[in-house]
């Protein structure tokens, strides 16, 4: 379904990521994991658009996507949250999620139909699947932490997506609201067939949830493999958990 | 206004709207005074030619972001004003049209008042709608994080440019009814710091909602009117004003009103359910 192949970015003399390569399958949960500083981040925004590639190939059903702007990638089918809590502070939750509907529904350039009216079945169907409905008319800038990586994620599923990209999902949340996270994850994977693909530095979330694991080391690639396959590989005992 | 709409909602600087309420005061002028159509049509152009010039515009402004949006926008507009003060056979110069002609219908008082008074509801009304609107609601999404609305399919830029034309056509509604009102323009209405007054006032009634340019632009006609009376430094008065307002009421005084109002509501509800 995507496929990075040798892909590549500096910034200034700093190679964040260089040759770097991913494979995720329909219906995976794929991870990438690395220590920080690895690239993750970078690399999921050259998938996504934020930013454009040195060097490399990224396919998406067959289709080259490393040449688009963001918000086309995300019309073909990849939606994405950020690490840092990235929503709309100011509207309501429920608007968070409206909009990304409405994106989706290619209804935004309607003038004068209240928007109050439009895509509501669907923006309350992925509150009530993400446990936000209750809080759906609070300003989204005024939620708990926690909550609002929840609503970055409710933000992305409002785009239909058929990949999901989640740029550590749990970064900064305790230990109860990362299991919760995770429960979320592969609920969404098994209910609506979602393939997802995510990062973590934390490799014992990862463990439990990813059918596959790829693992950075300072921009470059070491491995893509099954969990075991990537617990018994030395090269990644060698750069990543003999180093932690 | 209409510049609210981009301000407020759309988060742009837009800091020269003065320029197309002067292009659309100026092409309904010009039409009326120097072509024999029929007059409505000069009256139809002003919109459309303001808006026009805003997409001309718009089109190198969206391109930059934040402050540089505004510096350019500055620049471009002030072309517009240089275009206006110079051109001596065609805009009149620093002279501007004067007596320009009307139809009978709305050359009194009573009617320029009562042309005014339908337009503005007109088009109160419309932007009413596109405030409450998807459209607006992506605009004010675009506002909060524009780099999300990238990343959920949302074409940022052209929503920016559209918000722009509209923003503009309305613009050139008002220069309309200038002409209306005063039967002559001059090339003042294109002056940047025109623009900086529209600026205050929405920030005066509060960006972020509906009602507060109307709220904002009433503060500030009242204080030239009333102050001005006294001591023809009223602009001291809101220069202080503005200064207390950015400290103490960063959300405008309309903001304020709905915080404080929402809020005694919800404590009421809470009391109510206890």
């Amino acid at each position: 379904m995507l496929r990075v192949e040798g892909i590549h970015k500096s910034f200034e003399d700093f190679k964040a990521v260089s040759g770097s390569d991913l494979t995720v399958e329909v219906g995976q949960i794929v991870a990438v994991i690395g220590p920080n500083g690895a690239g993750k981040t970078t690399l999921f925004n050259l998938i996504t658009g934020q930013l454009k590639a040195d060097r490399g190939e990224i396919i998406f059903n067959d289709e080259d996507i490393s040449k688009l702007p963001p918000y086309e990638i995300c019309r073909k089918g990849i939606a994405r949250s950020f690490q840092i809590a990235n929503i709309f502070p100011r509207l309501t939750v429920f608007r968070n999620v409206q909009v990304s509907v409405l994106s989706q529904q290619r209804k935004s350039v309607k003038f004068f139909r209240p928007a109050r009216m439009l895509a509501v079945k669907e923006t309350r169907e992925i509150l009530e699947n993400v446990g936000l409905a209750e809080k759906a008319d609070a300003i989204a800038g005024s939620l708990a932490h926690g909550d609002q990586r929840t609503l970055e994620i409710a933000i992305a599923l409002g785009n239909k997506p058929e990949l999901l990209v989640l740029d550590e999902p749990t970064a900064g949340m305790s230990a109860e609201e990362t299991g919760a996270t995770m429960e979320l994850i592969r609920r969404l994977a098994d209910s609506q067939g979602l393939t997802i693909l995510f990062c973590e530095h934390d490799m014992e979330v990862v463990f439990n949830v990813a059918q596959s694991i790829m693992v950075m080391h300072q921009g470059i690639s070491i491995i893509q493999g099954g969990p075991d396959e990537v617990r018994n590989s030395n090269r990644v005992r060698e750069c990543y958990l003999g180093g932690a | 206004m209409s510049l609210n709409m981009v301000v407020g909602h759309g988060g742009l600087f837009q800091f020269h709207h003065g320029a197309f309420y002067g292009v659309g005061a100026y092409t309904a002028a010009l039409m009326l005074t120097k072509t024999s159509l029929p007059m409505w049509l000069g009256f139809v152009a002003g919109p459309f030619m303001a808006a026009f010039v805003g997409l001309l515009i718009g089109m190198f402004c969206v391109r930059l972001t934040k402050l540089y949006f505004g510096m350019l926008q500055i620049s471009l507009g002030s072309l517009v004003w240089a275009i206006a003060f110079r051109w001596y056979s065609f805009t009149g110069g620093d002279d501007g049209i004067h007596g320009i002609p009307l139809p009978s219908l709305i050359s009194s008082t009573k009617g320029a008042y009562y042309f005014g008074l339908i337009l503005l509801i007109l088009c109160v009304t419309v932007i009413y709608l596109i405030f409450k609107s998807p459209f607006g609601a992506t605009l004010q999404a675009i506002r909060d994080n524009p780099e999300r609305c990238e990343a959920i399919g949302i074409n940022v830029r052209l929503h920016q440019l559209i918000a722009i034309v509209i923003a503009t056509f309305f613009a050139g509604v008002a220069g309309v009814l200038f002409v209306v009102v005063e039967g002559s323009v001059f090339p003042d209405l294109l002056f940047w710091v025109f623009s900086l007054e529209l600026f205050i006032m929405c920030l005066l009634g509060g960006w972020f909602t509906f009602a507060g340019p109307i709220l904002g632009a009433a503060i500030m006609i009242s204080l030239r009117t009333f102050v001005g009376i006294y001591t023809e430094y009223w602009t001291l008065i809101l220069g202080i004003i503005l200064i207390l307002l950015i400290f103490f009421l960063p959300e405008g005084v309309w903001g304020y009103l709905l915080e404080k109002f929402g809020f005694q509501r919800k404590k009421l509800l809470e009391k109510e359910g206890q």
